[in-house]
């Protein structure tokens, strides 16, 4: 290690753990493990997933980002954790004895998150280690076996990897059984109550179609098809729940990202400020905590426009500007109540909707860029007019907003058996390539032809893939 | 609130040394590269850039078919980005197809230019090329060998040696059993050191071998008259360049012979054979002539395997293809393998002669002829003219 002693790092840990304490964070229990750049490599491949099923995209991604390490495009995260419980996380050991300091505050402030924000609620963080571990000996036992083998195992990984983000998004709603969406398609066929009924002439009413499957477009593919293609074998369902699983648990984290590295930075920038640090290490986690904070021209750091928000919304809270204080929520008694309760109610997209002002958009010099005859050109600015489209469009790019919305409309298309997808179009079309061979693999999974209805330069467009193939044909309106 | 204590694992070194865990899985990607070079390898070939000798030499391979396809977004999707705040509407961020500027890491991403490159050496390059020529039995045809090259071969076990070739394995072993018996015959008081007795010391025995060497060597013949043009030099240099990698890896110690000829053969260095161009006609035969020469002189073909390669655009006097015909199947009788390419960009071939169709009257089976005309002919011409190699008793 470094130039200090794990009794040094142990110590100011309990420095730390009391501001925590003093502050408020609530945290699962910590647990931090000293590794080196090439375990972070490793770690980082994975996850943090300390045992993961093997996949070679894996392999790729470990690669790439050695490539870009080796070639000092990018340097290794400070630290990584994970959340279970208890909270793992890794400290790169080659760090100064200051970055360890801020490290060890950032991952308190990330523990709390995990612990508190309302996404994470179904993640299960008691069992997700466990859960991995079994996850990577059942895919291991599949790969070993000599009536299956790798080369199958990896075509079901790969069609399943391309589809495990079309899945449900809120995971705090609670998803309807079968029989709960019957009755609700029953009761929705219900004429209105009317208290004149005698009056008025009997109301007509439809016979919902109860034998069609989806009941209602249902939008968690991989556990769709695992459910209703009778082919696939009993080893084929276990990988397609395994990768819907493990997408369900890092998707709280797709969704957090702006909002928990930015809680992270402000909290360690505030415990660090409140530990009277000797002026050496003071000076060097202000170095640090600059460094972590940079904006990134052309594109977006997610700690930088976390940490402004935050700060700004306990400004806010604190020392409102005359015209801020008829938007504050009634109530609230101080900045740090209201970023508490913030933390646990939101996510990116409604953090920003939220708390992302005009003030702030232009503090952060935001704009908006369109692709227009290959050139990136700009198309709205940090203004007056501009500001609200910047903030509608940096809504649509963050977390599962970045995905488009795919449903399972109908498994019986043209009584063919054929699996109709349908895309809610909201202006953003496909990328065709791109979509095209990802239906591809839901062809692969479902076993039979499968389409896929969405817009195209605004027309209505049948993306098909059959056994011969892919064709795309023009819908009408 | 009160946080409990946290738990602190330090650095392990032996931990770290024993935790490469992609391994298996960066294997499985290269192995997915490899896969995707050798679907790739016709391109790939065809390209100039590897057209060289140095083994080590590292060579960038653009590689598809490896990306990573989800449903995500297309071009008409506007993004956000940080700004100097001087901004303008209009302004031009940059140009030409690319990335998006720098996008943060985030899932459902947009497709970044997936189409990247990788770095493979050029021997390996070659492996994989003749991975693809499922030339199966290659290795096990016989060679034409002479012995040389002493290697140590391992034999049996010494109570002396060289202190390198300790076998600690059976050293240790030997230490045990002599305190087991010794345990059994004397009391011994436990704890008491038992060191190691010179008998103990066990040593691997080594003697020398005789490993049989092959020797080959190439003849590249390239008629370098008036009418061979650039692209013709160089589909010639592309097909001399694969017959070399072949050869190479198939033999110990591979020699090459550079012939240029037009009415008359000179045997040159490999910069004047692949860059100096000359004038006049042709002669084809004056280059066989030499070549047979050479072979009499340095490539005795009972010492050498012969590989003769000879690339023309076909355009040779009428008077002298008697005599090409006659020492080509002289040339057939001492090589390998005996192939003549003619090069014949798109076009050009009907308003030049061809030697091809005389050469059809050579009955020897390592013979062959091949046309190219253009750079996409030379990975398939390849491959079935190494089909015809034949090991001579």
């Amino acid at each position: 290690m470094g130039t200090y002693e794990l009794s040094e790092l142990i110590e100011w840990d309990k420095r730390i753990r009391d501001k925590v304490a003093e502050f408020g964070l609530d945290c699962f229990p910590q647990e931090f493990e000293i590794c080196d750049h090439n375990q972070m490599l490793g770690y980082m491949a994975y996850a943090g997933m300390p045992s993961h099923y093997p996949h070679w995209s894996y392999g790729k991604a470990y690669e790439k980002l050695k490539t870009l390490y080796d070639h000092g495009v990018s340097g290794l995260p400070y630290e990584m954790v994970i959340n279970s419980n208890p909270a793992l996380a890794y400290l790169m050991r080659d760090n100064t004895l200051s970055l360890q300091i801020l490290t060890i505050a950032h991952v308190y402030a990330h523990n709390d998150f995990f612990k508190n924000n309302f996404t994470f609620r179904t993640t299960r963080p008691e069992f997700v280690l466990g859960a991995m571990k079994s996850h990577g000996q059942r895919v291991r036992s599949y790969i070993e076996s000599p009536s299956i083998g790798i080369d199958r195992v990896e075509q079901v990984l790969d069609a399943a990897h391309a589809l495990s983000l079309q899945c449900r998004r809120n995971l705090a709603v609670r998803k309807l059984s079968e029989e709960e969406q019957r009755q609700r398609k029953l009761e929705d066929a219900q004429p209105r109550e009317d208290p004149f009924a005698r009056v008025h002439k009997r109301q007509h009413s439809d016979t919902p179609d109860l034998r069609k499957v989806p009941l209602e477009p249902e939008e968690d593919l991989l556990l769709f098809i695992r459910d209703h293609n009778p082919f696939l074998e009993e080893w084929e369902r276990d990988l397609l729940t395994i990768v819907h699983e493990e997408a369900q648990y890092f998707i709280p984290q797709i969704e957090t990202k702006i909002m928990n590295e930015g809680w992270a930075t402000f909290w360690h920038k505030r415990i660090l400020e409140s530990l009277n640090l000797p002026q050496d290490l003071h000076l060097e986690f202000l170095v640090r905590h600059n460094q972590v904070v940079r904006p990134i021209a052309g594109s977006l750091n997610p700690y930088h426009i976390g940490w402004k928000i935050w700060e700004d919304i306990y400004r806010r809270y604190e020392q409102p500007e005359p015209e801020e204080e008829e938007h504050l929520e009634s109530g609230i008694r101080s900045g740090m109540e209201k970023i508490f309760s913030v933390r646990a109610a939101d996510r990116d997209a409604s953090f920003l909707r939220r708390h992302l002002t005009e003030r702030l958009v232009r503090e952060l010099n935001l704009f908006e860029y369109r692709v227009r005859g290959g050139d990136w050109v700009v198309t709205e600015v940090a203004d007056a007019e501009g500001w609200r489209q910047i903030k509608e469009t940096l809504i649509r790019s963050v977390g599962m907003n970045t995905v488009p919305v795919i449903k399972v409309e109908d498994a019986d298309f043209g009584h063919h058996r054929t699996l109709l997808l349908v895309h809610e179009h909201d202006g953003r079309d496909l990328h065709l390539e791109y979509a095209e061979k990802t239906l591809a693999y839901v062809y692969q999974l479902w076993g039979r032809d499968v389409a896929l209805q969405t817009m195209v330069n605004g027309k209505k467009v049948l993306l098909q893939f059959t056994d011969r193939g892919f064709t795309t044909r023009q819908l009408a309106r | 609130m009160v946080v409990p204590e946290s738990i602190f694992r330090p650095f392990s070194p032996s931990d770290a040394e024993r935790s490469d865990r992609a391994a298996g899985d960066r294997l499985r990607h290269r192995q997915k590269v490899r896969q995707c070079i050798r679907d790739n390898i016709a391109d790939i070939v065809a390209e100039e850039a590897i057209i060289g000798k140095d083994g080590n030499r590292i060579i960038k391979v653009p590689i598809r078919g490896i990306k990573e396809y989800r449903f995500i977004y297309g071009e008409n999707v506007p993004g956000v980005g940080q700004g100097d705040g001087e901004m303008e509407p209009g302004q031009v961020l940059r140009h030409g197809e690319g990335e998006a500027p720098g996008q943060p890491d985030r899932a459902g991403d947009r497709p970044g230019v997936d189409y990247y490159e990788t770095d493979v050496t050029l021997d390996e390059l070659v492996e994989i090329m003749f991975e693809d020529l499922e030339l199966p039995d290659l290795e096990r045809r016989k060679l034409r060998e002479l012995p040389a090259q002493r290697v140590l071969r391992h034999k049996g076990y010494r109570r002396a040696g060289l202190r390198v070739r300790l076998d600690k394995r059976r050293t240790v072993k030997s230490k045990v059993r002599r305190r087991l018996a010794s345990q059994r015959s004397a009391a011994l008081v436990s704890g008491e050191r038992f060191p190691f007795h010179e008998n103990d010391l066990t040593y691997r025995h080594m003697v020398p071998d005789l490993k049989e060497e092959s020797n080959a060597v190439v003849f590249c013949m390239m008629d370098t008259s008036g009418s061979m043009d650039t692209m013709k030099k160089y589909l010639a240099r592309s097909f001399f360049f694969l017959l070399y990698q072949f050869v190479r890896a198939k033999y110990r110690n591979v020699e090459l012979v550079f012939i240029a000829h037009h009415t008359e053969a000179r045997e040159v260095s490999e910069e004047e054979f692949f860059h100096k161009g000359e004038s006049g006609g042709t002669f084809i035969s004056s280059a066989y002539q030499k070549a047979l020469e050479i072979i009499q002189e340095r490539y005795h073909p009972s010492l050498w395997n012969i590989y003769a390669f000879h690339c023309s655009d076909g355009d040779n006097f009428d008077a002298d293809n008697a005599t090409a015909l006659k020492l080509a199947e002289e040339l057939c009788q001492v090589a390998n393998l005996f192939g003549y390419g003619e090069i014949k960009p798109l076009g050009s071939r009907y308003y030049e002669s061809s030697m091809l169709q005389l050469f059809r009257r050579i009955a020897a089976e390592n013979f062959h002829t091949v046309l190219i005309e253009r750079k996409e002919d030379v990975w398939p011409s390849f491959k079935a003219f190494l089909a015809r190699d034949r090991v001579r008793e």
